[in-house]
C-alpha cells in the first residue's frame, strides 16, 4: 500500500517536473537572463533630453502592459488568446514602425512614438495619458527583453528629404511609381486592400494579416502625416508583408508616391490639396496588367 | 619607354590574378589549397510523395511563363531516385581556421518565372550572396530567419529590372525565404559552416576543398530532416558518402 502511494507521488511529481521544464522551454528568454540584462548600461533609453530606466519601467509595465505583452514580454499575457492583431513579442525585438531600414532595431524614439500613438486598428490604445518620463522608462523596459538590443545598436534613421510642394505633375508621377512597383498587387487599383494577393497575406508568424485600405477611413498604423507615410514604404513594416522599397524607390519619387497615395484616401485633415488636383486632373486607376 | 614597361607588367599581373580569383572561385570550398573531396550520391527509398500542383493564375504573368504545370518543390527525385536539393556540409571535424575561411563567390538566388532558382541555396555563415529578379512582375523577398539565432529577418520588394540585393548571414540556420505576393513561392537559405555542396537532379554532389581528415557528413533534406555520416579524407583521394533518405 505504502509503496504504491510512493510510486504514484513520485510519478507525479516526475510529471509535474517535465511539466515544469517544458513551459520555460517554450519561452525563449528565461527570467534570470532577463535580470542580467537589466543591470546592463543598453538598459536605459534616450528620448529629446529624457532618459528613461528600464528598472522604473518595470511599474507601468506591471499595470498597464503586462495583460496583453506578457511578464517575459513575448505577446503572451493572459488577454492574448482574444486578440487579434496579437500583442507584439518584444523577446524577437522585431517591430512595424521604424525610422530605420529593414532588418535593423527601431530607435528609441520609435518605440516612444509607437506607444504614444497606439496602433489603430489593434487592441493597442493611445498611451499619451502617461507621462513622458512614464513612456521613456517603459522604452527602456521593453527592449531589456530582447536579447537583439545585447549584440546590436538600433539602425540608422533613413535620410528624408524636405518635403516638396504638391504639384499635378507630382501626383501624376506618384501613380507611375505606385503601378511600376505594384503596389495593387497588395492594397489594390483604388488602394482598397482588394489586391490580386490581399486575401493570401501571412505575417512573419503565419498568421492571415490584410493590406491597408486607404479608403476607408482608418489610419495608417504608423501614424498619419506625410513624414510617416514616407517612412511606411522605405522602411517596411517589419514582420509583416509590407516590404521596404528603398532600393527601388528615389527620395524624391517617394515624395511623389506620397501625395498619390493621399488621394486614394477619403477627405482627412491632411489631403485637401491632393484631392483637389486629383478630381481638377480626373484621375483614373492604375492598370493592373 | 618607362611607361609602356609599367603598363606591360600592369596588364600581365591583372591576367594573372583575374585567372587566379577565377581559380579560386570555381572551387566552391574554402581553401585553394586543400584538395580533397567527399562525393557521392543522396537517393530516396520508397515511393516519392505526391507534390501539389501550384495555382499562379492570382498573377497572370507567372501563368503566361510556364508551359507545364508547376508542382511545388519540397522533394524532387530525378532518375533512379536521386534526391534533389539536398544541403551536404561538414558538420564536425573542421579545425578553426577551414570552418572560419569564407569563399568569396556570391551565389545567387533568382526569380524566374515566379519560382526561386535554386529553390535550396546553399552559403557560408558571412559569405555575400545575392538576390537577383528575372521577372517583369513585382517579388518581394522575405527571409524568416529565427531572430535568436543572430540572423534578422528582412523584407525587401524586387519590382521588374530591379537591382540584385546583395546580403550576408551571420549564424548558421536553414532559412526560409517566401514572397508574400506570390505565396506559392517559398525556398531555403541553407547557412553552414565550411565547405558545402547541393545535390543535382540526378542525387549526386561533390564537396570540394576538403582537408585531409576525419569528419562528420550531414546531410539536410527540408523535409526529410538530416542525416549523418563519418567520412574519412586521406590527401587527394576523394571520398565518398551516399545517402538515403526514407520516403515518409
Amino acid at each position: 500500500m505504502r509503496t504504491k502511494s510512493f510510486l504514484q507521488c513520485s510519478l507525479l511529481m516526475s510529471a509535474a517536473a517535465v511539466l515544469a521544464f517544458s513551459l520555460p522551454a517554450k519561452a525563449q528568454v528565461s527570467t534570470v537572463q532577463l535580470q542580467a540584462w537589466l543591470n546592463l548600461p543598453t538598459s536605459t533609453s534616450h528620448i529629446g533630453n529624457i532618459t528613461g530606466n528600464a528598472k522604473a519601467g518595470a511599474v507601468p509595465y506591471r499595470r498597464f502592459c503586462v495583460g496583453c505583452h506578457g511578464p517575459l514580454g513575448d505577446g503572451n499575457g493572459e488577454n492574448a488568446v482574444w486578440l487579434d492583431p496579437k500583442p507584439r513579442d518584444f523577446q524577437l525585438g522585431i517591430f512595424k514602425c521604424r525610422s530605420t531600414p529593414t532588418g535593423t532595431l527601431p530607435t528609441d524614439q520609435d518605440l516612444f512614438d509607437a506607444i504614444s500613438r497606439g496602433l489603430d486598428r489593434s487592441n493597442m490604445p493611445i498611451w499619451n495619458t502617461l507621462t513622458k518620463d512614464e513612456r521613456a522608462d517603459l522604452v527602456a523596459w521593453i527592449k531589456h527583453f530582447s536579447p537583439r538590443w545585447q549584440n546590436e545598436k538600433a539602425g540608422t534613421p533613413i535620410q528624408i528629404p524636405a518635403e516638396p510642394e504638391v504639384t499635378p505633375e507630382r501626383i501624376k508621377a506618384g501613380q507611375e511609381v505606385f503601378g511600376r512597383v505594384q503596389c495593387w498587387k497588395c492594397h489594390g487599383v483604388e488602394g482598397m486592400a482588394n489586391g490580386p494577393s490581399a486575401s493570401t497575406l501571412t505575417d512573419d508568424l503565419g498568421r492571415a494579416i490584410l493590406p491597408y485600405n486607404f479608403s476607408d477611413g482608418s489610419r495608417p498604423k504608423c501614424g498619419t502625416s506625410d513624414r510617416d507615410i514616407y517612412k511606411i514604404f522605405m522602411t517596411g513594416l517589419d514582420g509583416t508583408p509590407m516590404p521596404s522599397f528603398s532600393d527601388n524607390i528615389k527620395p524624391d519619387e517617394a515624395w511623389d508616391l506620397v501625395f498619390y497615395l493621399r488621394t486614394l484616401q477619403p477627405h482627412n485633415a491632411y489631403n485637401a490639396k491632393e484631392k483637389q488636383i486629383a478630381k481638377q486632373l480626373g484621375l483614373k486607376p492604375v492598370a493592373a496588367q | 619607354m618607362k611607361n609602356q614597361r609599367y603598363s606591360k607588367f600592369a596588364a600581365i599581373l591583372s591576367v594573372l590574378v583575374l585567372v587566379g580569383l577565377g581559380v579560386l572561385s570555381l572551387n566552391q570550398g574554402v581553401s585553394a589549397a586543400a584538395e580533397g573531396s567527399i562525393s557521392g550520391t543522396v537517393k530516396l527509398s520508397g515511393t516519392a510523395p505526391h507534390m501539389r500542383g501550384i495555382d499562379m493564375s492570382k498573377d497572370p504573368y507567372c501563368v503566361k511563363q510556364h508551359d507545364t504545370p508547376i508542382m511545388l518543390e519540397n522533394v524532387v527525385v530525378g532518375s533512379g531516385g536521386g534526391l534533389q536539393n539536398v544541403v551536404l556540409y561538414i558538420s564536425e571535424g573542421l579545425t578553426g581556421n577551414e570552418a572560419s575561411a569564407v569563399p568569396s563567390d556570391q551565389p545567387t538566388f533568382d526569380q524566374k518565372g515566379c519560382q526561386y532558382i535554386p529553390h535550396v541555396l546553399a552559403m557560408d555563415a558571412d559569405q555575400k550572396f545575392q538576390v537577383t529578379t528575372s521577372d517583369q512582375t513585382t517579388h518581394n523577398i522575405h527571409p524568416l530567419p529565427n531572430p535568436m539565432t543572430g540572423n534578422i529577418p528582412w523584407n525587401k520588394s524586387q519590382p521588374p529590372g530591379a537591382p540584385p540585393i546583395i546580403n550576408s548571414w551571420k549564424a548558421t540556420e536553414m532559412i526560409s525565404v517566401k514572397c508574400n505576393i506570390h505565396p506559392w513561392m517559398h525556398g531555403y537559405f541553407a547557412v553552414v559552416k565550411g565547405p558545402y555542396a547541393t545535390s543535382d537532379k540526378n542525387g549526386a554532389y561533390t564537396i570540394h576543398g576538403v582537408p585531409a581528415g576525419s569528419y562528420t557528413v550531414t546531410a539536410w533534406q527540408e523535409d526529410l530532416g538530416t542525416q549523418t555520416q563519418k567520412v574519412t579524407v586521406a590527401g587527394s583521394k576523394p571520398a565518398s558518402a551516399d545517402f538515403t533518405f526514407a520516403a515518409k
